[in-house]
């Protein structure tokens, strides 16, 4: 009881076909990502640092989908959303619509912490970054290669569910990827697992945090915006958690997952893992998701109704934990 | 049980010197919109249509802070955004960022009903939108003059003002401007609309032009599921006030949160979750599956009206709001 606790993400839902030598890149990435947590903790620096700190190192690999690799939108551009909280006074930035910014987590917390306001986005959002002096580069920077093959499965998903045309067999394999019979969004997860990626912390004062950030859903419209920046929905701090969401976008809000794994701690008295358990199995109706959570005792617990979820988590005592599945 | 109807025009620092021209209107257009929700939910419409054409009317009404009559960003410009929910199924929809658009709660319908998502905002919203063929206007068209004024005042005292603030002090030789704004400016809010029916189906929906003098691309709690707008089987709520406050308390959620977890009534619900939010940030209206009415804040008043099949009926701005002693 007590001490540091972090736990992180990286999406939940993952295709039960992902070859090996991509699940080992996820748990390195997820490994690094707690060291670099873990560091921080170690040297003190508050629960709402060392969220911004890891979830921009999940940013900045392409690996996941936030920042550089982000899904792509049915245009075949990226537009980032993010969202930051800290508990103690439960204070919040949050972003939607971005296209520039390297780092949209960042840019959540200077909403946060410089403007009167909670939540900016678009051409406000842009202008804002400008404004601030963060690094901006071009929209392509965050475009990958796996992602413009991935969008055009996506497309011919979407056909196939609409029209029941059989799929043609592509070169790059994509055939067998559209073989994979699990589904989020209604469509197969092998082009739209979520990836999402996030960090919750608690420091040795108590102190929780959260952070999630996204490029959203493959293939989706522009202008989108998704649970990743919506406080209460797939982030939220307070006194007593640090709550990320991942999964279903449409299933997280309509639930206010992240406030709901704080709601029952704080109004039906249950520890952290009573009321991650309580939440995924009785609260998400027939949505699919996943989270990761962090109690001001220094509890963490993940918890998740899909397939998998990347995800790592670490405790000051020394456990450490990466899995997948 | 019964239907029952709760809607606002926005929560305040109203004074109480609110003069008859500046009050009449409203109360006025308080009474339309009410009278337009009893008379859907007499014809057995459902609380999601009832909710979405009150707001409607609420967006059109000239005086409050929505559609026309949306108070203006720092650069002079309107962004409206909505929320929409159903309370049995919970689907939602959300938008924001509008600026053409006349009825920013249908969008955020359509955006429900006819895509995959649940929220979409600025150029993706107004593309969409002109793909469903909505009502769409000239960004003048929701400019006001009191408006214009109240964006000017907003910059002079260099600050960005929730609905209803403190009378700015103004020169006592400025006779005109005091003249067109006796007690001080923003003198209007947020709306709102929720419903339920006999059945208990419940429905809530939030719309807004947002803060005076906010940021291009601010968005607020109105278009916020949890934050501005919820409802599910037990209640329905519609907050106001200051966005974000009701983002960080997530306002309209916790009002359900807690009659469910910790046994609550409505009243009861709703005047505890209002407590925990700083003084003079936010009210809320609420009505829940039996028919229960709730309307309270933390502010000088809130512009509201609510009436049930009982016969029960009213129209108010201030009286006491509900206390609660922690």
């Amino acid at each position: 009881m007590g001490g540091w606790a972090i736990a992180v993400h990286g999406g939940a839902g993952v295709d039960p076909n992902l070859p090996k030598e991509r699940q080992e890149e996820a748990k390195r990435l997820l490994t690094r990502c707690l060291d670099i947590g873990i560091s921080a903790l170690r040297s003190n620096l508050p629960a709402i640092d060392v969220v911004e700190l890891v979830v921009r190192e999940l940013e900045t690999d392409p690996l996941f989908n936030s920042g550089r690799g982000s899904a792509l939108t049915e245009k075949g551009t990226v537009e980032m959303e993010a969202s930051i909280m800290d508990g103690p006074k439960r204070r919040c930035g949050a972003v939607s619509g971005l296209t520039t910014v390297k780092n949209p987590v960042s840019l959540a917390r200077l909403v946060m912490d410089k403007t009167p306001h909670s939540y900016l986005a678009f051409a406000g959002a842009e202008e804002f970054a400008r404004k601030q002096g963060v690094e901006l580069v071009d929209n392509q920077y965050f475009i990958t290669e796996d992602n413009v093959g991935m969008l055009k499965l996506a497309k011919e998903a979407n056909s196939i569910l609409f029209d029941y045309r059989i799929p043609t067999l592509s070169t790059c394999g994509g055939g067998a990827a559209l073989e994979s019979p699990i589904q989020m969004n209604g469509l197969p997860i092998s082009v739209y697992a979520p990836e999402t990626v996030g960090c919750v912390v608690v420091d040795k004062e108590g102190r929780c945090a959260a952070a999630t950030s996204t490029g959203g859903l493959m293939n989706k419209m522009t202008g989108r915006i998704g649970d990743s920046p919506l406080i209460g929905s797939g982030t939220y701090a307070c006194e007593l958690v640090g709550v990320s969401c991942t999964g279903e976008g449409e299933a997280i809000i309509r639930s206010t997952l992240a406030r709901e794994v704080a709601a029952v701690m704080e109004y039906k008295g249950l520890n952290l893992h009573e009321a991650v358990d309580y939440v995924i199995k009785y609260r998400l109706d027939e949505g699919k998701a996943g989270l990761i959570a962090v109690s001001k005792n220094g509890e963490v617990a993940c918890g998740f109704n899909t397939t998998g979820m990347f995800r790592g988590c670490a405790t000051e005592d020394g456990f450490m934990e990466v899995g997948v599945w | 049980m019964g239907w029952a109807i709760a809607l606002h025009g926005g929560a305040g620092d109203i004074p109480r010197s609110l003069p008859p021209e500046l009050r009449l209107p409203r109360e006025a257009g308080l009474r339309h919109c009410l009278d337009v929700g009893i008379a859907a939910l007499k014809a057995h419409k459902h609380p999601l249509d009832v909710v979405e054409l009150v707001v409607r009317e609420l967006e059109n009404h000239p005086h409050f802070n929505a559609g026309k009559g949306s108070v203006l960003t720092s650069s002079g410009t309107i962004e409206m955004e909505a929320s929409i929910m159903d309370g049995k199924s919970k689907r939602c929809g959300a938008v924001s960022g509008l600026s053409t658009v006349v009825n920013a709660v249908s969008l955020a319908r359509l955006v429900m009903e006819k895509t995959p998502h649940i929220y979409l905002g600025f150029h993706g919203a107004e593309a969409f939108a002109r793909e469903q063929g909505v009502e769409t206007a000239d960004p003048s068209y929701f400019i006001t003059p009191e408006n214009i004024e109240r964006l000017k005042q907003a910059q002079e005292a260099n600050r960005v003002q929730i609905d209803y603030t403190q009378p700015i002090q103004k020169e006592p030789n400025d006779a005109a401007a005091a003249a067109r704004i006796p007690n001080g400016d923003s003198q209007i809010g947020t709306v709102g609309c929720v419903a339920v029916d006999g059945e208990g189906n419940l429905a809530s929906a939030t719309s807004t032009g947002g803060l005076v003098n906010k940021m291009a691309g601010r968005i607020g709690d109105s278009p916020i599921i949890g934050a501005g707008t919820y409802a599910n089987h037990i209640c329905a709520v519609s907050a106001t006030g200051k966005g974000e406050a009701m983002i960080r308390g997530t306002v309209a959620r916790d009002v359900a949160a807690v009659m469910e977890f910790k046994g609550l009534s409505l009243k009861e619900a709703a005047a505890y979750v209002i407590d925990q939010v700083p003084p003079g940030n936010a009210g809320l209206v609420a009505v829940s599956s039996t028919g229960e009415i709730a309307t309270v804040y933390n502010t000088a008043g809130m512009f509201r009206a609510s009436a049930s099949e009982d016969g029960y009926s009213e129209i108010s701005i201030w009286d006491s709001p509900i206390k609660v002693s922690n």
